[in-house]
């Protein structure tokens, strides 16, 4: 059985905190499948929902890769646990509002799962911290090897594998790589960047996407197209764009603080004393503070708050998160005078430590 | 300038392509009247909800033949129409009922038509084969055009082999070939 309370024991699969070089921080592989002859799961019903989960079940459970995989139905867990696993990027928002037969299936390093019957019958995902799509891959293809052994996959000799949204058909792969980019959002490049990756088939969007916007920076980079390009070549045109994207990032910090280090040292500044000093933070509010905080790290600006700590307070202060530490239930004006809490304690044991 | 179509007055900032019995059609818009068509520009909404215009397919015109035939996929018993109001289909056998509408619509979302990747090891030796072909197409081409030829005479032999492959499997239907 799956404990969200263990999970939050450790960093979370794709935000190993402090592994990253400030500006990739996680890749990640997608597969979409679907089992032959049977209904998509937003046609079947729920009780042939069911009986694929009972299929499937044994089967997943078994797959080395997963190594005794954690599993649970959506329909066994309560609304806060579900957004913690939304806020670990292990389930989607669709998913967590399944009824029966939906379910999570994960590795306990949660770098591998499945997320049974979501818009299609299988969604493998694997996740590592840093710039890893073609390694991704090859783990999620001996992954998905390993079922297709079991269970007969819906597949077209011309097509590839069927999927319940033709936008996914034929890989069925999405593969993205989450980005952190101050520096092209303060240089106000990041609408030519948007535009330019749109013209060779990458979508953008912001993390924990809410239409464009982009929380702390954080943009995430897939492919868009499935049909007609091998794995490898996705994985790897997807690594050589992230590169482009890095070297735009770096040469836009040395403009940025050539042309503007006074408003970027001021900048750095005000975040950590709003950190280290209020009483009330909302979530928007302290991501963005965080952002900065790491920004001026990275920069070399700030030395007394270390990358891993700004990382692990942005999952933290995540509202799940926050509730779960909390250990109940809280309302918004309650919440935010708990993060603003935990970012205070954080930052002074951090520069305590620095002392 | 380029006008807006719907009050051609402002300027037509956001362009979409959208799919119409069959056909692909370009839709230029000011912010504005995108908007007030309920065409959700800002939010993250699945390539295939734009190309069939859910969430505000009104700014194209109905097509005036409007009653053809709405068909069901026999497997599933999803409708045309049903796809058409979800954007996501009922069944893999869906592929096959409803696949005059969706070449184009595949066409547009992908640039592409057939698939090159991976095959599940258990499908039979044609439909592996016959996906190989796809990818070794798409290898040979690229060698020509780098003018690689020695490459691409490699290429299309194996191609031939593959053909080869494919034509004894059918004289021999009930051969189960598992290599």
């Amino acid at each position: 059985m799956l404990k969200i309370d263990d999970l939050l024991k450790q960093p979370g699969g794709w935000l190993a905190p402090g592994e990253d070089n400030g500006i990739v921080i996680s890749s990640r592989v997608r597969l979409a499948r679907n089992l032959q002859g049977r209904a998509f799961p937003g046609w079947a019903g729920e009780e042939e929902c069911a009986r694929i989960w009972q299929d499937l079940l044994p089967v997943l459970r078994d797959c080395k890769s997963l190594s005794q995989p954690l599993y649970t139905e959506m329909v066994e867990l309560n609304g806060l646990d579900k957004q913690v696993l939304f806020e670990r990027n292990l389930i989607s928002r669709e998913h967590a509002q399944k009824k029966k037969g939906s379910g999570l299936i994960l590795r306990k390093d949660e770098r591998m799962g499945v997320m049974v019957n979501e818009e299609d019958h299988l969604r493998l995902q694997a996740m590592e911290p840093g710039l890893n799509v073609t390694s991704i891959w090859k783990r999620i293809d001996r992954f998905d090897t390993e079922i297709e052994k079991k269970a007969r996959y819906a597949f077209s000799a011309k097509i590839g594998y069927l999927t319940a949204c033709p936008s996914n058909v034929g890989t069925g792969m999405r593969a993205s790589v989450l980005l952190r980019v101050p520096g092209l959002v303060m240089m106000n490049e990041i609408n030519a960047v948007v535009r330019g990756l749109a013209k060779i088939g990458l979508a953008i969007r912001g993390l924990w996407g809410e239409g464009s916007e982009a929380a702390g920076n954080m943009f995430q980079v897939s492919n868009q197209m499935t049909l007609g390009e091998r794995e490898e070549d996705i994985a790897s045109n997807l690594e050589q764009i992230v590169l482009e994207i890095v070297e735009h990032e770096l040469n836009a910090r040395v403009r940025l603080m050539e042309t503007q280090e006074d408003l970027v040292r001021d900048r750095v500044g005000r975040a950590l004393g709003i950190l280290s000093g209020a009483h009330i933070l909302s979530s928007k509010e302290s991501l963005d503070l965080l952002s900065d905080l790491r920004l001026g790290s990275d920069l070399g600006i700030l030395t007394a708050v270390d990358g891993r700590t700004i990382d692990q307070l942005i999952i933290l202060t995540q509202p799940a998160h926050l509730q779960k530490v909390e250990g109940k239930k809280l309302n918004v004006k309650d919440r935010d005078m708990a993060r603003a809490r935990l970012v205070r304690k954080r930052i002074e044991k951090a520069m305590g430590g620095a002392r | 300038m380029m006008l807006c179509e719907k009050c051609k007055e402002k300027e037509a900032t956001i362009h979409l392509t959208q799919v119409m019995d069959g056909a692909v059609k370009k839709v230029h818009l000011c912010e504005e009247c995108a908007a007030s068509s309920g065409f959700d520009v800002q939010g993250p909404s699945s390539i295939t909800d734009i190309l069939l215009g859910i969430g505000g397919g009104s700014v194209l015109p109905e097509s005036g033949k409007k009653d053809r035939a709405d068909r069901a996929c026999p497997h599933c018993h999803m409708k045309l129409s049903d796809f058409k109001k979800t954007g996501r289909l009922g069944c893999p056998g869906c592929y096959e009922a409803f696949e005059d509408e969706l070449v184009s619509l595949l066409k547009v979302m992908h640039r592409k038509e057939v698939h090159s990747g991976k095959v599940p090891s258990r499908e039979s030796v044609r439909v592996r084969k016959s996906a190989e072909i796809a990818s070794l197409e798409r290898a040979l081409e690229e060698a020509i055009e780098a003018e690689q030829f020695e490459e691409a005479a490699r290429i299309r032999d194996r191609i031939r082999d593959c053909r080869r492959a494919v034509e004894k499997k059918k004289e021999k239907p009930d051969g189960h070939v598992e290599d």
